[in-house]
């Protein structure tokens, strides 16, 4: 088989992200603007008007983030790739949605470019949003399949890869990305793959013509039906958990300490453990790139190994507690975090290092 | 159903299940279904009719229409449908809403789905309080009408008035089809006693079918239709059949408030 053709460009993380969606086979687009993630939906209103795509049909600017996520859902009740991005007070009114279409297992993508929390907070980068991702988000037992980019080129390739995984296991998927890849400026490249195509006659609402009716509804009275219900969706996570936990390992093998971070922070502390080996310091990388399912066999592992850990995230230590979850409490993890806006710099993230310290050799 | 050899369809339609449904006694939301399912089996568009179920009395109604459905959160109907229409423009889509999910917590997706003419159907039923909770206030409910929220009668000093939502659609230019009917039989004096006339009802079937001809023809249309709740009224059916015909339309007056299609005339 010939490699793929490949397209190079120069873009913004939120645009290449549209762009990686439309390459995806998007059918339509919800959107609601909010800073940082809007150059997403102007770059597909942009594409929209230019009908270079022929399967994208739907542009819709809605009133609300209520209102675009409800139209995701509907439309995604078609069988159609849907899509809405947000940056996070409106991923916290899109929870409604994202509650709803879980339970009725619908194939959507939701993009979360995490801002500055709580409340307005500010425009800066931040993770603060890990729980609300990674632990359901809104009401009732369900997860979401949380991808987490940290450039440009994964902001471009990763719709794919969501759409994929929305269909395959009829669930919602997110891209939780953050201000600072949205608005990053990077070269990416464009593999020009297929979309996959995935079986939605057991299912969609297409009219109920030589087949009795199709119901997505998340409603059933029925406490021992939707116990059953429940326990299935529980079954599907599992399966999601022994076969889609996704993350890179980087000088972990002789390290003695193993940094932890996702995202953007990820791209620091890569460059940190590089001066850090550079003066001989054991010291490691593991970047999680699913962040549900988390990567808790593989830090299991390393702590087996006799790594201690130390986490870095744009929050107060939200993965943290997955990280302890993960290694239990008899290693030791320690916290480095930045919120508000700000980044750490390769320098907190050595500095840090340095106080744990590791053997230099 | 058959009897002696001959079969009886004794008013069986195919457009519904058999399941009976859970609508309390007198209430008007029977009465509806009925309406849209004969609607839906004159104009032959089952086999392309998805409904979007609403939060309220009418969120059991995948039991009953025998369609696709899709269950939307409480006041998103309209958002949801669009979703559906948008990607499938061949489909007919609808919903009933009642008065708490529709001009209430749905106000905004109904209001946007008029503005843009969105290609949907929408019936409204008002019967003035959410029912399916328990009888509390809804925006409908009458000046000094008792509700669980409201003991001591609405005080439209607190609440403000009754929102009339079809006057409210009437002044949206997306919308091409907004009218007021009622479910609501008319009670007659008799020579031996009480009758009760239809004629609300033979308008009520009209508009339902004028609401899936106008979808057809590319526009929004909205049928808001009074009905009663007697059980949270705390009425015998009948004095809620009356109060409805006095109190409720009085408040709500009956008629078309836009047909741009002109469809009534037709």
């Amino acid at each position: 088989m010939s490699s793929p053709a490949k397209e190079q460009r120069y873009l913004k993380g939120n645009e290449a992200l549209a762009y990686g969606a439309l390459d995806a086979g998007l059918n339509a687009y919800y959107a609601y603007p909010i800073t940082p993630s809007s150059e997403i939906p102007e770059t597909l209103a942009k594409e929209f008007e230019t009908g270079k795509y022929p399967g994208y049909k739907v542009f819709l600017q809605a009133a609300s983030e209520l209102e675009a996520i409800s139209m995701v859902l509907g439309a995604a009740a078609t069988g159609s790739r849907v899509m809405t991005a947000t940056s996070s007070p409106g991923f916290s009114l899109k929870q409604e949605g994202i509650s709803y279409g879980a339970g009725m297992e619908l194939p959507f993508l939701v993009v979360d470019i995490c801002r500055a929390g709580p409340g307005l907070g500010n425009l800066g980068p931040e993770q603060g949003d890990y729980f609300q991702a990674t632990k359901g988000g809104g009401h009732g037992n369900y997860r979401l399949i949380v991808l987490a980019p940290n450039s440009v080129q994964e902001m471009a390739t990763f719709p794919k890869l969501a759409f994929d995984l929305a269909f395959r296991y009829r669930n919602p998927v997110l891209i939780l990305g953050d201000a600072f890849t949205g608005q990053l400026k990077e070269g990416v490249e464009f593999p020009q793959l297929e979309p996959a195509r995935f079986d939605v006659s057991s299912w969609a609402l297409t009219g109920a013509r030589d087949r009795p009716p199709h119901l997505l509804v998340s409603l059933e009275l029925d406490y021992a039906k939707h116990y059953k219900h429940v326990a299935a969706m529980y079954e599907k996570y599992k399966r999601i958990e022994e076969a889609e936990v996704r993350f890179e390992e980087f000088e972990t093998g002789d390290a003695e300490v193993v940094i932890v971070a996702f995202g953007i922070v990820a791209r620091i502390a890569r460059g940190a453990v590089n001066k850090l080996r550079a003066r001989g310091v054991k010291v490691g990388l593991l970047r999680p790139i699913t962040l549900w399912p988390f990567p808790s066999t593989a830090l299991k592992k390393l702590a087996a190994d006799g790594k201690r850990f130390l986490v870095v995230e744009l929050n107060t230590g939200q993965m943290l507690e997955d990280v302890r979850l993960a290694v239990g409490n008899d290693v030791a993890v320690d916290f480095l975090g930045r919120w508000g806006g700000l980044l750490p710099s390769e320098a907190d993230i050595e500095g840090m290092v340095n106080r744990l310290e590791v053997t230099a050799a | 159903m058959s009897e002696a050899g001959m079969e009886v369809k004794a008013g069986r339609l195919e457009a519904l299940t058999d399941a009976p449904t859970h609508y309390c006694a007198g209430c008007e939301h029977g009465t509806l279904t009925r309406l849209i399912a004969s609607a839906i089996e004159t104009l032959n568009i089952r086999e392309r009719t998805v409904m979007v179920d609403s939060v309220g009395c009418s969120v059991l109604a995948y039991n009953y229409f025998n369609c696709d459905h899709f269950g939307a959160a409480h006041g998103r109907a309209p958002a949801s449908a669009a979703g559906l229409k948008g990607m499938r423009p061949d489909l007919t889509v609808f919903t009933i809403q009642g008065d708490g999910d529709a001009a209430a917590i749905g106000l905004l997706e109904l209001l946007y789905a008029a503005k843009r003419g969105t290609p949907i159907t929408i019936f409204l039923v008002n019967n003035g309080i959410y029912g399916m909770t328990g009888g509390q206030m809804a925006p409908t409910t009458l000046e000094g009408q008792v509700t669980t929220t409201t003991p001591h009668g609405r005080d439209v000093k607190l609440t403000g008035t009754p929102l009339d939502v079809s006057k409210l659609l009437a002044g949206i230019d997306g919308a091409s089809y907004v009218k007021r009917a009622s479910l609501v039989v008319t009670e007659l004096a008799g020579p031996r006693g009480s009758v009760y006339a239809i004629k609300n009802l033979m308008d009520a079937k009209r508009s339902v079918e004028n609401a899936f001809k106008v979808q057809s023809m590319g526009g929004f249309a909205f049928v808001e239709l009074l009905s009663t709740c007697s059980i949270n009224w705390k009425m015998p059916i009948l004095d809620a059949k009356r109060f409805a015909n006095t109190q409720l339309m009085k408040q709500f007056p009956l008629g078309v408030y836009r047909d741009v299609f002109g469809v009534e005339k037709k």
